[in-house]
């Protein structure tokens, strides 16, 4: 009777938790589960993607910032270009070539440095997933690391 | 089918008699019905604390977490480790050099974790190598070595790695006497009375980075150093060291060691010892030893031969040590949370006495002396003793506290832990373990503010406690809840090598300053490949160095050719990956070597000696990605008077193919 008991109480824990966050790293100390960062898939931008950069607060020149361009060329060569080539040629994860235009600045700043929640959520992300069969990882870049491999991108899609 | 279940168990219960002489009653009785689901850890989450555990025979140390029980970490520490290329890669063998050149392995006994004024701080946890000495300071952010430093006139490191209550020392004092090591050590045996001589070290630790230096040596009377702790709170600046063989037999310890009705706990007043050596009383002493440090920025480990130890004669100096008589061999010596009361263990007694730092003072300034025990004045038992447990059990061996004024001693011959009041040394509660215990650990149990909630034993003979595996057993711990009145027995779980001490602490002490990764751009590695376009290989002479880098899922280069026999071959492999749980392994095949596993923004090298010619694999032996299974390369070794050049590359075939014939 007491082992029943013992069963019981083990169904009812593992119910209690069966509903809650499934990522334990992301766990507060007492070990509940985290509420997510953000409320729900439905409110996800796809042309926004998920993370902190939005329109408002990423400014563009129309024109490089040369400085910039070489920052990021080299931050790049150590933490991007073994998959990423500047061509249209896919490597391990799809080239560089035009990529300015075919997604908003917001977007690329939020997937290099945010990637695993979009690509959880994001359409051309899960797409892109499909066909390169390996998670772009996180390759914990700062903001202004971030910042200058954009600025690389834009002179590689032909910015002046 | 009851009926069944009722057989087998009076089958296995007659059987475990039938094997186990004294083997503790109530077997059947030990664990509650519910007791399953307080060691119950749900999938995906945490334990509530760490538990680190020595692995005695195996070099190393382990982490359990609390009270799943579960395995979560093997830290190499003194031994070899292939599985993480410890001690084989270039950048970790120099942690296992000693003054005896490069050791593969040694016997790891306790643990300590560094504190801060007395409570359980986190940042680090010490180690001792009881056969060749050593003690090493393992980093809680990395869960790795970080430093090894050996001990000097010290064999058979066992009284180790105690600290004091700010992490100022860790001790380590020596089991076996020996000849000094600048002494002419080719000596007979049994003249252990005049040459042999017991050396206590004190090694200092730096507040900020933990960096270790033998700050001093007390060269003490030869005799076998056992356990000891540090004082705390009004008793901090002395240290406790439990004695026996003060008989001071050289053969058949076992009958010749056994010898009188008392033994020694010795008190070290280390401030004073402090003092000495800041007036310069120290004896600059030639000795050799080595000091390994592992630098998280060059990922690489250095180590120093050094050549000097400061020695401070305690027969010279009457008020550094004091012997307080102890029954019977004492092993385990043990420090209330209070500093005020010594609980010593003889291991062949049937009582545990409890001594006063109070009455230890006063005995002191009374000269309340019982003669002297090689120059050292030994304090009349009853001046320094506070009580004695009476008929608490067979063989005490080691005591933890609850922080509520209760202690626990664990005892080998009767089998069992038994709770008793640290004031009125009444026996509280008494629960059998299976079987003969050692160790036990309090979570924070021998710190002034223990966490309690949990005991753990760890015994010495697991029987038929698990399915067998041949002759070899598992080695085993139990976990008792003692937050009631009662313990509670609520899990067995088996552990790796021998567990001796251990030592826990709630674990956000600890989660909160995980490194996850290492940044790429802090590598200051000497062959450091910082992105793939500087991969390359370089010949010098018959060294090959290859910068090489690994993300997933390639290695670059990944063809290489002009390596000939008669090379040595230096795989340098830079992981690029900034994320956290992305090692990428590497292996080569036939190398006379371990692989390597390489962190992300990590450099490690394996070196390799081709020994014939022909095409050879390598590959990624951590499952990275969906394409792990591509991560893979060949290496050309030629002939030695080849004339190939070296080459590399990665996406490129070279030389050209020749186009097929037509």
């Amino acid at each position: 009777m007491k082992k029943i008991a013992a069963i019981l109480s083990m169904s009812v824990i593992l119910l209690a938790t069966a509903c809650g966050g499934s990522d334990p790293s992301a766990q507060s100390a007492n070990g509940e589960a985290p509420k997510s960062m953000v409320p729900d898939a439905e409110k996800y931008d796809p042309k926004r993607g998920e993370g902190k950069w939005t329109p408002e607060n990423l400014t563009l020149k129309p024109t490089l910032d040369e400085a910039s361009v070489s920052l990021g060329e080299s931050i790049a060569a150590v933490k991007c270009t073994s998959c990423h080539k500047s061509t249209e040629e896919k490597l391990v994860g799809p080239g560089w070539k035009g990529v300015t235009q075919r997604r908003k600045p917001e977007w690329i700043m939020n997937f290099i440095t945010n990637p695993d929640p979009m690509i959880d959520k994001d359409p051309e992300a899960q797409a892109m997933l499909e066909l390169c069969l390996v998670r772009m990882p996180n390759q914990s870049l700062t903001d202004t690391e971030a910042r200058n491999i954009l600025e690389y991108m834009r002179k590689n899609d032909g910015v002046k | 089918m009851k009926k069944n279940m009722l057989t087998l168990a009076v089958g296995s219960l007659l059987a475990i008699a039938a094997i186990q002489g004294c083997k503790p009653k109530n077997a059947s009785d030990a664990v509650s019905g519910n007791a399953g689901i307080k060691a119950y850890v749900a999938p995906g989450k945490y334990d509530e604390f760490y538990n680190f555990v020595s692995g005695g025979f195996s070099g190393q140390m382990s982490c359990y977490g609390l009270p799943s029980g579960r395995l979560l970490r093997v830290i190499p520490v003194f031994a070899v480790d292939p599985e993480k290329g410890w001690g084989y890669s270039e950048e970790t063998k120099p942690m296992l050099n000693t003054s005896h050149g490069f050791i593969p392995w040694d016997d790891l006994h306790h643990t300590e974790m560094s504190q801060t004024n007395g409570e359980v701080d986190g940042r680090w946890v010490f180690g001792n190598a009881n056969n060749t000495p050593r003690v090493a300071r393992i980093d809680l952010k990395t869960f790795r070595t970080a430093e090894i430093i050996e001990l000097p006139n010290s064999a058979g490191n066992h009284s180790s790695p105690f600290i004091t209550e700010n992490t100022e020392y860790v001790v380590a004092g020596t089991r076996f006497s020996v000849p000094s090591d600048n002494a002419n050590g080719d000596v007979p045996i049994n003249t252990y009375k005049q040459n042999f001589k017991g050396y206590l070290s004190f090694i200092s630790v730096g507040k900020e980075k933990g960096n270790m230096d033998i700050a001093f040596q007390l060269e003490c009377p030869g005799v076998n150093f056992d356990l000891s702790h540090a004082g705390k709170g009004k008793s901090h600046g002395w240290f406790f060291f439990s004695c026996y063989n003060t008989e001071q037999a050289n053969t058949l310890l076992e009958v010749n060691a056994s010898q009188k009705d008392k033994d020694f706990i010795m008190a070290v007043n280390w401030k004073k010892a402090e003092e000495y050596i800041k007036a310069g009383k120290g004896k600059k002493t030639a000795v050799k030893y080595a000091h390994n440090i592992y630098n998280e920025s060059t990922h690489t480990a250095t180590s120093e031969i050094r050549t000097e130890v400061l020695v401070l004669d305690t027969k010279e100096f009457a008020d550094i040590c004091y012997m307080i008589p102890c029954p019977k061999s004492p092993h385990g010596c043990d420090v209330d949370p209070s500093g005020e009361f010594i609980v010593g263990s003889g291991k062949l007694a049937a009582l545990i006495p409890v001594f006063s730092f109070d009455k230890l003072q006063k005995a002191i300034a009374d000269k309340a002396y019982d003669g002297q025990f090689e120059g050292i004045n030994v304090i009349k038992y009853e001046a320094a003793l506070y009580g004695e447990v009476k008929k608490p059990g067979l063989g005490p061996l080691h005591t933890e506290f609850d922080g509520k004024g209760n202690a626990y001693t664990t005892f080998f011959v009767s089998s069992e832990v038994v709770k008793w009041n640290i004031k009125d040394l009444k026996v509280l509660d008494r629960v059998p373990t299976f079987y003969s215990v050692g160790h036990l650990c309090i979570p924070g149990g021998d710190s002034k503010n223990p966490f309690g909630k949990y005991l753990i034993a760890y015994n010495k003979i697991t029987k038929d406690r698990y399915l067998p595996t041949g002759p070899e057993l598992a080695q085993s711990a139990q976990l008792f809840d003692i937050s009631g009145d009662k313990m509670e027995m609520i899990l067995d779980f088996p552990t790796i090598g021998e567990p001796h001490y251990a030592q826990a602490a709630p674990a956000e002490l600890i989660r909160k300053n995980q490194t996850k990764i290492f940044k790429i751009a802090e590598n200051k590695h000497p062959y450091v490949t910082n992105g793939e376009g500087q991969s390359k290989v370089v010949r010098e002479g018959n060294k090959v160095h290859v910068y090489m880098t690994a993300i997933r899922s390639h290695f670059a280069p990944d063809n290489i050719e002009g390596i000939k026999l008669g090379d040595e071959v230096y795989f340098h492999v830079t992981n690029l990956e900034q994320d956290w749980d992305v090692p990428h392994g590497f292996a080569i095949k036939g190398a006379a070597n371990a692989e390597l596993l390489i962190m992300p923004g990590e450099t490690q090298t394996l070196k390799w000696t081709p020994d014939r010619v022909g095409i050879i694999p390598i590959y990624c032996t951590d499952f990275c990605s969906a394409l792990h299974q591509e991560m893979q390369g060949y290496v050309r070794v030629s002939a030695a008077n080849s004339t190939v050049p070296i080459q590399f590359s990665l996406g490129t075939n070279f030389p050209k193919e020749v186009a097929p014939a037509k």
